[in-house]
Parts: C-alpha cells; sequence; structure tokens
C-alpha cells in the first residue's frame, strides 16, 4: 500500500487547547482574494504568523485542535506552507478533513512539551512517531489507521474521487 | 452498546462494535448545504458525473440565502444543477426550507434509529429524534454522496441523566450552560440523555440541546425515543424506521446527573463556552453595553424563541442604540411566528425579523459585527470572530435574555420581564 513518507521540517508551537478552525479559516477571509485569505491563518491568535511560515513548516499544536465549523480549514494550513500537523489531541471532523484534504496529521500526546517553537522535528504516519530531531526525544502517538494513511497518501478524497469517476 | 454505537453496529453489519474501531457503512440521509456548491479546490471542484444512492440525498439551501453574492448565486445554481441531473431525493430552495437541522427535523428527514451525516458541525442537531447525526467535512460527504459509503471511529459515551423541572424564567440554553460550565468538553465522546427531566422538555427545547451539545466537541448525541418523538414521527408512513434504546449493560465513560431545578439564567463570556459561564446577575452587575443583539440559528431560531423574544419586547421599544436581529430557524417557523403575532409584536418595538438563514451566526451575511462592537446571542457560537470582526465580543444567553438585553442596552436578567402570563411559556419552551 501507498504510505505518506516521513516528513521533517521546522516546528511552530500553538500550545492553547481548544483552537477552533474559525481561528485558521474566518469566515470574514471568504471572500477575499487568496494571499489576503491565507494572511488570515491564525491572525486572532497570532496576527502576522501566516506570512512567516516557510513551505515545509510543521505545526504542534494543544488539545483537542481544529474544534468547531466543519470548514475545511486543513486546506488553508496546507496553503500557508504548513506540511504537517502534530497535536496533544485533534477534534474529529478537523481530523476527518485534514485527511480527506491530505494534511498529515499525528496525534501524540506530550509532543508540546519535547518541542520548542524552531526546533527541527518530524513525525511519521505509518509509525506514529513524532521525533524531535534538534533534541533527539522521541514519542509514539495512535496510528492512523491504513485505510486513513491511504487516503493522505492518494492525495485525499477528491484525487480518489476522480480516480473512481465520480467526478 | 450505546445507543449511537448500535445503531453503527446495525448500519455496518457488525455484530457488535466497540470504541476506537472503524465501521465501515452506509447511512440512510446525507444533507447537503450551499456551502458544497462553491466552485473551489476544497468544496466541489468540478461537477459529479454520478452519485450512489441519489434518493438518500437532500440539498438544503441555508448559509448564505438569499444569495448576498454573484458566488454564492453561482453555489446555489449549481446545487440546483446537480439536484435536478442527478435525480436527489429533495431541494428546499430559497423561501421552501430555512436551516437545514431545523429542517431536517420539521420535514421528519431523519427518523429514530437511522444514521445521518451533513456538512454541516452542527448535524448533532437530529439526534433529537433518537437518529445516529453528526457533521462531516465536505470532502467526506462528496465522497458518501458519490461511493454511497463512509467510515466511523466508535466512541464511548457519557450520559446526562436529568431530573426535576426548569424554574421560571429558564430555557434549554441555560440548561446547556449549566451543562457547558459544570462539565466543560466532551471530547471525543458521544452524548446521551436520558431520565424523568426528559419529560418536561419540548421537542423544541430538547434540539436546542442536541445542537448545542456539538460546543461540548461532542461527537453523536442521542436522545430516546419516548412517547413524544414517537407521536412525532407517527406521521411518517413512507419510510421504515426502528428506534435504539441502550442496551441494559451499556458502558459509559461517565454518566451525570442534573437537576433541572438547578438550573439558573446564564450568560456566557465572549470566545469561549466551556467553563466561561457565569450567572445573569454577575454579568448584569457589569454594566455591559451592546450593540447588538441575536435570536437565531438552528439552536435557539425556534417558535419557542420567537415566542419568548416576543413576549419580552411586548409593548416595550429596543434601545435606541441597539440593533435586534430575530432569524427564524425556518420559513415554517417564520409563517407560524406571523400567524401568531410574534413578528408584528418584535417589528412594533424595532427588531429586525430576517428570513432564515444561517446568517449572523456564521457571520456570512445579514448581521455581521464590526469592530469593538459587542453582541449578545442566542446563536451556536461565541467564538473570537465568529460573527464578523475578531475585535467584536459575543456574549450568549437565552433568547429571553437576549431581548431583554435589547430592550435595555446592556446584558440583563430577563427575570423581571417575564410575568406571570411568561410562565405558560416558560413550560412550553
Amino acid at each position: 500500500m501507498n504510505e505518506v513518507a516521513p516528513l521533517t521540517g521546522r516546528a511552530w508551537v500553538f500550545p492553547q487547547d481548544y483552537i477552533n478552525t474559525d481561528a485558521m479559516m474566518p469566515r470574514a477571509g471568504y471572500d477575499l482574494p487568496p494571499k489576503q485569505q491565507e494572511s488570515l491563518v491564525l491572525s486572532s491568535i497570532r496576527p502576522g504568523w501566516a506570512d512567516l511560515v516557510e513551505p515545509g513548516d510543521i505545526l504542534v499544536a494543544g488539545r483537542n485542535f481544529g474544534t468547531g465549523s466543519s470548514r475545511p480549514a486543513p486546506t488553508l494550513l496546507r496553503r500557508v506552507g504548513i506540511a504537517g500537523l502534530v497535536c496533544e489531541s485533534v477534534a474529529e471532523i478537523f481530523q476527518r478533513n485534514c485527511v480527506s484534504y491530505a494534511l498529515p496529521v499525528l496525534e501524540c500526546p506530550g509532543c508540546l512539551t519535547m518541542t520548542t517553537e524552531g526546533d527541527t522535528v518530524s513525525l511519521d504516519l505509518e509509525t506514529g512517531t513524532f521525533t524531535n530531531v534538534t533534541t533527539g526525544v522521541s514519542r509514539q502517538g495512535p496510528v492512523l489507521p491504513a485505510m486513513l494513511r491511504q487516503t493522505i497518501a492518494a492525495g485525499g478524497a477528491y484525487a480518489m474521487l476522480r480516480a473512481e469517476g465520480y467526478m | 452498546m450505546t445507543m449511537a454505537q448500535k445503531v453503527l453496529a446495525r448500519h455496518s453489519g457488525e455484530a457488535a462494535v466497540v470504541p476506537g474501531q472503524l465501521v465501515i457503512t452506509e447511512v440512510d440521509l446525507v444533507v447537503m448545504a450551499d456551502s458544497v456548491f462553491y466552485k473551489a479546490d476544497d468544496r466541489l471542484p468540478t461537477d459529479l458525473k454520478k452519485v450512489s444512492h441519489p434518493e438518500r440525498v437532500a440539498v438544503l439551501l441555508d448559509h448564505q440565502v438569499p444569495a448576498p453574492s454573484v458566488k454564492s448565486a453561482l453555489a446555489h445554481k449549481r446545487a440546483r444543477e446537480h439536484a435536478d441531473r442527478l435525480g436527489f431525493r429533495w431541494l428546499a430552495d430559497v423561501g421552501r426550507g430555512g436551516i437545514e437541522h431545523q429542517v431536517i427535523i420539521e420535514r421528519k428527514l431523519a427518523l429514530p434509529g437511522q444514521l445521518v451525516a451533513c456538512n454541516d458541525s452542527h448535524t448533532s442537531s437530529a439526534g433529537v429524534l433518537n437518529s445516529a447525526a453528526r457533521g462531516l467535512g465536505m470532502a467526506d460527504i462528496v465522497q458518501l454522496v458519490c461511493t454511497g459509503k463512509t467510515y466511523y471511529k466508535v466512541s464511548p459515551a457519557v450520559k446526562f441523566r436529568l431530573t426535576g423541572e426548569l424554574p421560571f424564567g429558564t430555557y434549554a440554553k441555560d440548561i446547556f450552560l449549566h451543562i457547558a460550565q459544570r462539565f466543560g468538553s466532551q471530547e471525543g465522546h458521544d452524548i446521551e440523555f436520558e431520565g424523568p427531566g426528559l419529560a418536561s422538555l419540548s421537542l423544541d427545547s430538547r434540539a436546542t440541546l442536541s445542537t448545542m451539545c456539538t460546543e461540548l466537541n461532542a461527537n453523536f448525541v442521542m436522545f430516546p425515543a419516548d412517547q413524544l418523538i414517537m407521536d412525532y414521527v407517527s406521521t411518517v408512513t413512507d419510510r421504515p424506521f426502528e428506534p435504539v434504546t441502550a442496551d441494559p449493560d451499556a458502558e459509559y465513560a461517565a454518566v451525570y446527573d442534573i437537576d433541572l431545578g438547578d438550573v439558573r439564567t446564564a450568560v456566557a463570556l465572549p470566545d469561549a463556552l466551556n467553563k466561561n459561564v457565569v450567572p445573569v446577575g454577575t454579568a448584569a452587575g457589569e454594566k455591559i453595553r451592546i450593540d447588538q443583539a441575536f435570536v437565531g440559528s438552528c439552536a435557539n431560531g425556534k417558535l419557542a424563541d420567537l415566542e419568548i423574544a416576543a413576549a419580552v419586547v411586548k409593548g416595550r421599544q429596543i434601545a435606541d442604540h441597539v440593533r435586534f436581529l430575530v432569524t427564524p430557524a425556518s420559513q415554517a417557523v417564520y409563517l407560524e411566528a406571523v400567524k401568531r403575532g410574534y413578528v408584528q409584536t418584535l417589528v412594533e418595538a424595532g427588531a429586525i425579523v430576517t428570513n432564515s438563514t444561517c446568517g449572523a451566526c456564521s457571520g456570512g451575511h445579514m448581521g455581521v459585527l464590526g469592530p469593538g462592537e459587542v453582541c449578545i446571542t442566542s446563536s451556536t457560537r461565541n467564538y473570537k470572530g465568529r460573527m464578523g470582526s475578531p475585535d467584536a465580543r459575543i456574549y450568549m444567553g437565552s433568547s429571553a435574555t437576549v431581548a431583554a438585553s435589547a430592550v435595555e442596552g446592556f446584558i440583563a436578567d430577563p427575570a423581571p420581564y417575564l410575568d406571570g402570563a411568561q410562565r405558560q411559556i416558560g413550560a412550553q419552551a
């Protein structure tokens, strides 16, 4: 089966619990040009943050990350350059959206305490392993079921639907 | 197994399911809102060519109706085109339905024991009808519509056991705020309601709770198919359904007892609901001046809410500096509110009664907040930026609290506005 390749990148740390999808993808940005919409990502928590992200960066977050609205917020994280996400725990609709919009996501309790912003970190979905490359510390989270890892590896739900002739 | 676990077992063909298990299921109903039909990479990037069970699909236009922009108009057009071409069961066009969660209950689209999916996070609303219902993302909904299947991770459940009756002047929203303050987030869990206290709660009140439990970060939210519900769905003869009860030996992560008599009028402070609630007297004591008051949404745009709001403002005027917006949850609620005179009472007091739409609740149109503005709402969320500017502040209370605040111009206790005549309303709501 296809696996999501392990990712390594620079860590951004959002330690707050219960960051909601309105904060990632504010309604106010829906009708703005793409660049302006992207600059609003998590801006109510850290103004200006989205402009600092480099492609390939990894977001490390707190509990129940992505709570609230079912809006396709993972696509906005991807658009600003986030290549993967590791959090203490993840809200369920948001986790499904990460899978279906192909943003690698790993739940790893304890990830916050082992990460300082700017560290180089890596995540391996196949083994559920989060590693802080800078400090050499690793931690294991629950492994995302194979079916869901395959969806991410395939490029998301729409890529699969296209391949199957539905769209 | 719990109620939701049994529904998942039935629909996946498993004899039993356990928390943590991933099951693949068909569903009885898939609902898509207009929000799916925007031509964008993360909405519906290209038209659908074929679907598996069009008779299970309903399109309910609600998020941006009537179209406030050409972009929205195009999404509506595309929704109609898909419904026509692919033979969906029903499309509730602008003016013919209302907010999807209300329409699902009103038109009995979801039935006891059924499994229901919709692209909106407040889909747990339909749990009031003993359906296992929850929101999925748009891509998951599109995949479900196409392939006829989706997946669920089976959750453990917590149970709220209700006893007693609500004190005069308190409502279902106050029960929710009581739960949010006492128990906080129930992330990762389903919720079941049971107990003798349910008997005193109307369908509208229960539906406020089933909808608002999404804000406890719950997954499925289930109510029992008691006599009220069975009577309500007894008119449905064209579709089979089988109510679900929890097994006597079902396991719960926690069972919480709630005496409804302990519920008091409460207000959630801005930006969060869980563990962020104060008694109304505390909020009123701080002289919080408001710019906007809003009664509406899938949670609290119900007939009972319009009735309460009208009773509070009857013969009074909204404070000069306040905009009081009232958005019925459906066109049927709107019509009934017109017939009963609530709309006239509200408009005479200076309120605006809008058409049914997600509107101000989702910050898309019809009541967007500006920087620095303060709103009290009986809708679903008070997240920072939810209703417009991230610099606005959103408080939440019952529709009675919102209406009383609209009259005073400051967050206010509704008790003085509810006389003996309204005692009856409290019982019905």
